[in-house]
């Protein structure tokens, strides 16, 4: 009895080792700075959390059907430069469409979704009636979106957003950042749709087993498309939002987003072997790799060990994570 | 010289809940080829695998040339000079015929501790080894470009390299062409002449009269006897095979076929290999059983009507209207239903839960406002299904692959029931199930057909093929050679001669 306690406890220190330690760390940081525990911080970080979650959340669509999606850094970007040719203030000197006035936000977001969802749906295409490996047909559409964005833009950086765009980050609703309650309100209808449509249940199933989702007569390229074109239209806001923070946008916005968003989504439990991960556990990879991040900033660490320390984490989180699955063989 | 080249002595080997050879004996007699017969399961290619090293046995000896010998592992058996050209040939296609050959053992050359992969005299040797089996082509092709004929001599070639004295062959012919067949035969012959034994597996009667010196017969696991192959008619050998009394207890039958729901006429798959101009009826309430060897081509007939292969003619009725099957999604809105064959492969969804594997298919019909998965409903249709079939879990969040394979196959029958198909076709249905869950299985199909439910069942297996079934179709080689309706003429006899009309 005592040895089954022992090794329950045991399993559970390993199975949430990452989040254990990253728990000890915070803390940590937490008492050794000054500011850590500030609301401000507070904020901050879940300011810098709420993009990474909408990309994540996206991602995790593809990875639970044991796939990937490597374009979604430059489908970010390609968003953010969307919105921002549309959200330009009439009397910004580098205006890219100098004569037209500039649109409404939500009609704005509501193009750049658009837009990137089209590039999804042709991504979705080649995996699922071409049979192209998701490896591959991401990495092709990445190159492609980047080409699209480069010619399109000029590779100018842009900026002098309206006003209301640049609220979109800075404006507050109960005392809570727009860009926040825009990343609650996605996690809510990803949940939604994971967990309460035939959508979600078909994507667990193909990742559980996509032949047998064929027997059982899950519409196996239907459902595939939809979920990357659903994912690349939460490239493109989030893009948008990250255009509205930092108050401009270029074609290296969101460059290398993609592998930080499945690294977290895998930190947080979505396998890629596919079947496995829930809207929770990307919210808890993204917490994660935020947290670490300031709280490696706050301890004074190396920018550039930094990237180090982040590396040993997915090892560890990863290795941890698949032991599970291996050891119930 | 001992008499004997090979014998094997008192052979046991058991897998969890299975005795698969009891006692079996073995001897090879130098320069022959010896038949080794059975119906599927008798243990045949198990006997093989032991004395290739791929099982361990339980209990038994091997004497080679009169010597005993220990075989740990495929290399230690051929070591002794015993190779195998397995059924399921294990090639790598993207690779040369060179590199097949010498895969695991690539003759070096160089200096010191340096050594390189010596390719001239890799390929000039592959050509050699190919010509002493009668093939003459570019040892560099890619092994993938070859056919199925070919790579098979390839895995001959290289148990001739390795200088084998025993060539073991499972079941060599099962996808060749009559051509390919010939050359085969004319290696053999070869090999014989030079003093190589060769252990024959095989199904096809007519074949092993002409390649055989000796016949063993197996059953059940167990040894039946050894006899020159020229004393022995098709007919001994068939009642050899099977004669066997049907002791396992089957569920009294109270269904009643009724009128026919389901017509099927000369349906040929897109592959010429393949089925061909198969035509059958199916009734309301009735348990249609299709027997046949292993690769009969019964699966593939059934996977083509559920639309998940090719099919190049033929036309498909339920209750008399022609229905277009393209897609698993077609077959299941004409009212038929899967229980595939491979349950791991594509049956269950092993990560995940009971619930979600019984409702993958259902989702359709429980939607609220049209688009909202109506949960409540769905774990009453779930609950309903694990009381009704007894399926043995804590709860219906259980991952399915903690469920025992009886289990399993009761979530699978479930999904499809909570589909209300009126055809249900069972590929194999009591593969890999424990005694006691199989005759729950048995008690749900006849349950089933009691309601009206018509259903297919393939089965391998003698017994319940004779036990279960109201009629039955025999397939051989993608043909349906038989039908046999009258209740007297279910003979395992009957079956296997139908089976066998290559």
């Amino acid at each position: 009895m005592d040895n089954s306690k022992q090794k329950k406890i045991k399993d559970f220190l390993i199975n949430n080792g990452v989040i254990i330690v990253m728990f000890i760390l915070v803390i940590y940081t937490g008492f050794t700075s000054k500011n850590f525990f500030t609301a401000n911080n507070l904020m901050n970080i879940l300011m810098n959390m709420s993009s990474r979650l909408v990309i994540a959340l996206g991602i995790a669509g593809c990875v639970i059907t044991a796939g990937c999606d490597l374009s979604a850094g430059r489908m970010i970007g390609f968003g953010g430069c969307i919105a921002g040719v549309l959200l330009q203030r009439m009397d910004y000197s580098g205006k890219f469409f100098p004569d037209m006035e500039p649109l409404n936000v939500f009609l704005a977001v509501l193009i750049v979704m658009v837009i990137c969802a089209c590039f999804g749906t042709v991504t979705g295409f080649f995996i699922s009636y071409l049979s192209v490996p998701p490896f591959i047909a991401t990495l092709a559409m990445m190159e492609i979106v980047y080409g699209i964005n480069m010619l399109f833009t000029n590779a100018t950086p842009l900026g002098g957003y309206v006003k209301d765009y640049t609220d979109v980050a800075s404006g507050k609703f109960l005392g809570i950042n727009y860009l926040i309650w825009i990343a609650i309100i996605v996690a809510v209808i990803t949940w939604f749709i994971f967990n309460m449509t035939r959508h979600g249940k078909y994507m667990y199933a193909i990742g559980g087993n996509p032949q047998a989702a064929e027997v059982a007569g899950v519409p196996v390229k239907k459902t595939l498309i939809l979920i990357y074109m659903k994912a690349a239209a939460m490239y493109g806001l989030a893009g948008f939002m990250l255009g509205a923070k930092a108050g401009g946008a270029s074609v290296a916005l969101g460059f290398g987003y993609e592998m930080e968003a499945i690294a977290a989504c895998t930190i947080g439990g979505v396998s890629v072997t596919g079947g496995r991960g829930r809207v929770y556990s990307a919210i808890i990879g993204v917490a994660v790799f935020e947290l670490l991040k300031v709280a490696l900033q706050y301890l004074g660490m190396d920018a550039n060990m930094q990237y180090i320390a982040i590396g040993i984490v997915i090892f560890v989180a990863i290795s941890l994570d698949i032991r599970k699955y291996i050891a119930k063989k | 010289m001992a008499e004997y080249k090979l014998e094997l002595k008192g052979v046991c080997k058991s897998f969890p809940g299975v005795k698969a050879l009891d006692n079996v004996q073995l001897s090879l007699r130098p320069g022959t080829v010896h038949a080794l017969m059975g119906e599927n399961g008798a243990g045949k290619s198990t006997l093989m695998k032991c004395l290739f090293g791929i099982y361990k046995m339980d209990a038994g000896e091997i004497y080679l040339d009169g010597k005993k010998i220990e075989v740990g592992n495929p290399d230690e058996a051929m070591k002794h000079g015993i190779a195998m050209v397995h059924q399921e040939l294990q090639p790598i296609p993207a690779r040369s015929v060179g590199e097949n050959l010498y895969l695991g053992r690539f003759p070096t050359k160089g200096f010191g501790p340096i050594k390189m992969i010596d390719h001239k005299k890799m390929y000039a040797d592959t050509e050699k080894w190919l010509k002493e089996v009668k093939m003459d082509f570019d040892p560099k092709a890619l092994l993938g470009t070859l056919s199925i004929g070919q790579m098979q001599s390839v895995e001959i070639a290289k148990a001739v390299s390795q200088e084998a004295k025993v060539i073991i062959f499972d079941e060599p012919t099962s996808s060749l062409s009559d051509n390919e067949v010939e050359a085969l035969f004319r290696i053999m012959n070869d090999l014989r002449g030079k003093g190589v034994t060769m252990v024959y597996i095989s199904h096809k009667m007519d074949e092993i009269k002409r390649i055989a010196d000796d016949i063993t017969v197996m059953r059940d696991g167990t040894y039946i006897g050894t006899w020159p192959a020229a004393e022995m008619t098709t007919d001994q050998i068939i009642a050899k095979m099977v004669g066997r009394e049907l002791t396992n207890v089957y569920p009294p039958r109270t269904n009643t076929p009724g009128e026919v729901v389901m017509e099927v006429e000369g349906l040929s798959s897109i592959h010429e290999k393949s089925f061909q101009n198969v035509s059958f009826q199916l009734r309301k309430g009735e348990i249609l059983g299709f027997g046949g060897l292993v690769g009969a081509q019964r699966t593939e007939l059934m996977e083509g009507i559920f639309g998940i292969r090719g099919v190049a003619s033929g036309e498909v009725r339920m209750r008399g209207n022609a229905v277009r099957i393209k897609h698993p999604i077609d077959a299941m809105n004409a009212g038929i239903g899967l229980i595939t064959e491979d349950r791991r492969g594509n049956g269950i969804f092993g990560c995940l839960s009971i619930k979600e594997n019984v409702g993958v298919s259902i989702y359709n019909k429980f939607l609220k406002a049209g688009m909202i998965l109506d949960h409540k409903r769905i774990n009453g249709v779930v609950d309903d299904s694990i009381q009704k079939l007894s399926i043995k879990t804590p709860s219906m969040k259980e991952h399915i692959s903690n469920l025992s394979g009886g289990n399993q196959q009761k979530v699978i029958v479930s999904r499809w029931l909570a589909n209300d198909p009126d055809v249900l076709i069972m590929d194999e249905p009591t593969r890999g199930i424990d005694v006691g869950a199989k005759h729950e299985i048995y008690e749900i199909m006849v349950e089933l057909a009691k309601q009206g439910k018509a259903i297919i069942m393939i089965s391998s297996e003698m017994a319940e093929l004779l036990g279960m079934s109201d009629r039955i179709y025999v397939m051989c080689n993608g043909r349906l050679t038989g039908e046999i309706d009258k209740a007297e003429d279910m003979t395992q006899a009957n079956v296997m001669n139908y089976a066998t009309q290559f």
